[in-house]
């Protein structure tokens, strides 16, 4: 089997682990903002509760928690490897002059700075929340389910919090600008006839997709 | 392009210029003046001058990569103000001419940066690991013997033209030079995506993409972030499109050669 190891271990195989994990995440996102939309209802929490209560409960979801902490290891382990590789390869003597901004993007060249900020708020909003219902006991609302809805209307009552979580889906949002389009890339999907197409639903997802993550802090502090 | 000007004046240049006595030594940016540069000039030829201005002043030239001097060598490999092959769009050094510069100016000039590129001396860079990519795979096997008839393999046109496309390639390594990630894939792709689009290269289309692949590696270059720097800089206009397809030769041929090691 040393042939798999050699193939994921080479340059063009771990960034097709970046991709693969990357679009799986992505797929994530999708799943946990159509949950949370339910923060919106206007029934101080009950829809959203009882989502939460699934959520953490149904054996399915469990069992892809665990393919999703894979995807996030994996993702991140191979992204900070690779950025210090990619880094080590130019070599300790920099260009005294360089304009790589000439002929780049500034969010394509900082993917690995963004998503380190995204790393970050990761951390902080896990012990927010997931950490909160998974390893202490939470009051329950009417329905007996835990109060999930209580968690974030404190959270977003701190406008520290409210500013990390915007600052988290902005540097999302450029991570995604370019992450999205360049998984396909990388996994060879590249072609005239459909990268266009990619290109333009990469942009509208990303934006689409952290601006309504952004609202949810911005919704609560100012509206609740 | 603007066209010769007759009227153009001298220009009087600063140079700084990146000079290292070996592989080894320290190097370090040393100030040149260059007086009455002809906007007509190619970038090498106002290099010669000051080298002509070195030798007379009893200073040791300094040393830069140059041969065919007509864009088709790749040899003539400078970082130009923060650019590969300077600012001008697909060009290579030689094809870039003073009239892009205005006098007064200063210009920076340095070596390719990557770890598989060492500095020989100056400006001149080691490029032998594309070289060495190449005989890991960048070939085809052909029967000698009689000349075959032309057209005797058909292939359509459009791919011949994109075969073409990437075999235009002349490995200058401005890709790598450009690549924050030093990545050598721009490169590689041409190649891989030459030989793969074409029924010449097909006996060692699997063994090809992994050996070059693997040669990439072993030499140190970067992995590949798809910035898109290595295509804004190529002189001859490699597109991303070949990494797309290096990509997929390379899968394709994990998963189906029978290359088991």
């Amino acid at each position: 089997m040393s042939w798999i190891t050699k193939t994921f271990s080479s340059s063009i195989g771990r960034k097709i682990i970046m991709a693969v994990t990357g679009l799986f995440l992505c797929t994530f996102l999708v799943v946990h903002l159509v949950g949370n939309l339910q923060l919106f209802n206007a029934d101080n929490g009950a829809a959203f509760n009882a989502y939460s209560e699934f959520m953490g409960h149904n054996p399915l979801i469990r069992t892809m928690e665990i393919v999703l902490v894979l995807g996030f290891g994996f993702h991140i382990y191979e992204g900070l490897a690779l950025a210090a590789k990619n880094r080590a390869a130019r070599g300790n003597q920099r260009y005294v002059v360089d304009h790589i901004e000439q002929n780049s993007s500034w969010h394509s060249r900082s993917m690995a700075l963004l998503g380190s900020i995204v790393l970050f708020f990761l951390i902080v909003h896990l012990y927010n929340f997931f950490g909160s219902l998974r390893f202490t006991d939470v009051p329950r609302d009417a329905n007996g389910n835990e109060d999930a809805y209580a968690l974030v209307l404190a959270a977003f009552k701190d406008p520290l919090y409210v500013l990390l979580y915007v600052v988290g889906q902005v540097a999302l949002l450029y991570h995604l600008l370019h992450g999205f389009s360049s998984a396909f890339q990388t996994l060879g999907l590249t072609h005239r006839k459909y990268t266009p197409a990619i290109k333009f639903i990469g942009y509208g997802f990303s934006i689409v997709v952290c601006a309504a993550f952004a609202a949810m802090p911005i919704y609560f502090y100012f509206f609740k | 392009m603007a066209g010769s000007n007759p009227n153009a004046k001298p220009m009087n240049l600063t140079l700084k210029v990146w000079r290292q006595k070996n592989r080894n030594a320290q190097g370090g940016i040393v100030d040149y003046q260059v007086k009455d540069i002809s906007p007509d000039m190619s970038f090498l030829e106002m290099l010669d001058v000051l080298n002509e201005d070195l030798l007379r002043q009893g200073e040791e030239p300094v040393a830069f990569d140059h041969d065919c001097r007509e864009g088709i060598c790749g040899s003539c490999n400078l970082f130009i103000n923060g650019r590969a092959h300077g600012p001008e769009p697909g060009t290579t050094t030689c094809q870039l001419h003073m009239r892009k510069f205005n006098d007064g100016d200063t210009i920076t000039i340095e070596p390719w940066r990557a770890n598989a590129f060492p500095v020989n001396k100056d400006l001149s860079v080691d490029r032998s690991a594309f070289d060495r990519i190449i005989q890991a795979g960048g070939y085809i096997s052909v029967n000698t013997g009689g000349t075959p008839d032309a057209n005797e393999i058909p292939i359509p046109k459009d791919i011949a033209d994109r075969a073409f496309e990437a075999a235009t390639c002349i490995a200058c390594g401005a890709c790598v030079a450009s690549c924050k990630n030093a990545s050598a894939m721009l490169f590689v792709s041409a190649k891989v995506s030459q030989l793969a689009l074409l029924p010449q290269g097909h006996v060692e289309r699997k063994s090809r993409v992994e050996n070059m692949v693997a040669q990439m590696d072993k030499e140190g270059f970067g992995a590949c972030t798809n910035i898109g720097s290595c295509a804004a800089e190529c002189p001859v206009g490699i597109s991303l499109e070949n990494i797309a397809i290096l990509n997929r030769e390379f899968l394709s041929a994990k998963a189906t050669s029978n290359n088991l090691a």
